[in-house]
């Protein structure tokens, strides 16, 4: 995954691009995790564009951001799937 | 084990969460030889997904045990057999519910069982309390038009 930071804009942008499985979400959520307490930013982007595989987990791991980003008053957003 | 298929393997594996790529990419290198799209060998790879989660967080909630895969291929229908030995689903009917989860907590979606459902022609659910989980599934395979070739050629 790669992560950029806007901070002008206060953006997260996040281009994963290996496949999302239940063991990658473990991974993965720990280390959005751990950029949203850094940067505490406004707005996050997901790029899948890179994805090539992606199941329930998944699904549960955006959803999951979207709601600490809800919980900390913050927007995210799924770009370009 | 006779005759009666016209190819069959099997696989069986720690329930660790690193072995899911490896099981869903097997699968499918299984399926290969029925010339699926790469449609239908991704909508494979994800119930397959889907399944083997299952047993590794519900089945066996983390702790060891054994993953066991049978696939086997009749024409050109594939049959996937995923199953594990472990606590069992106390009610099918209601894990089949789209967004249900029991573990609300580990941030699932609840839509395994949806996903299998929906990317595969059938599945049945095989679950005794304590002593483990069956989930068999199957999909046809469409024939490839042969005459697409042809014109292409012509």
């Amino acid at each position: 995954m790669n992560v950029k930071y806007n901070e002008k804009d206060k953006l997260l942008l996040l281009e994963i691009t290996e496949e999302i499985d239940h063991h990658l979400v473990d991974i993965l959520r720990r280390k959005i995790d751990n950029e949203i307490t850094r940067y505490m930013p406004r707005k996050i982007i997901f790029d899948f564009n890179n994805v090539s595989f992606m199941d329930s987990a998944g699904i549960g791991m955006v959803i999951g951001r979207y709601k600490t980003m809800n919980m900390i008053g913050r927007k995210s957003r799924n770009d370009k799937c | 084990m006779s005759g009666l298929f016209d190819n069959e393997m099997k696989l069986e594996f720690s329930s660790k969460s690193s072995n899911e790529a490896f099981a869903r990419i097997t699968v499918a290198a299984f399926v290969a030889q029925l010339d699926p799209t790469i449609e239908e060998l991704a909508d494979i790879k994800t119930a397959v997904s889907e399944a083997v989660t299952n047993c590794i967080i519900h089945g066996y909630e983390n702790k060891e045990g054994i993953v066991k895969i049978i696939a086997k291929i009749l024409k050109n229908t594939v049959m996937i057999e995923v199953s594990d030995t472990g606590k069992g689903i106390e009610n099918v009917e209601m894990a089949r519910k789209p967004l249900y989860t029991s573990k609300a907590n580990l941030e699932r979606s609840g839509m395994g069982f949806t996903i299998m459902e929906s990317f595969m022609d059938e599945i049945d659910i095989q679950s005794v309390l304590g002593l483990g989980t069956k989930v068999i599934m199957k999909k046809a395979i469409k024939p490839k038009e042969e005459d697409e070739e042809e014109t292409k050629l012509g």
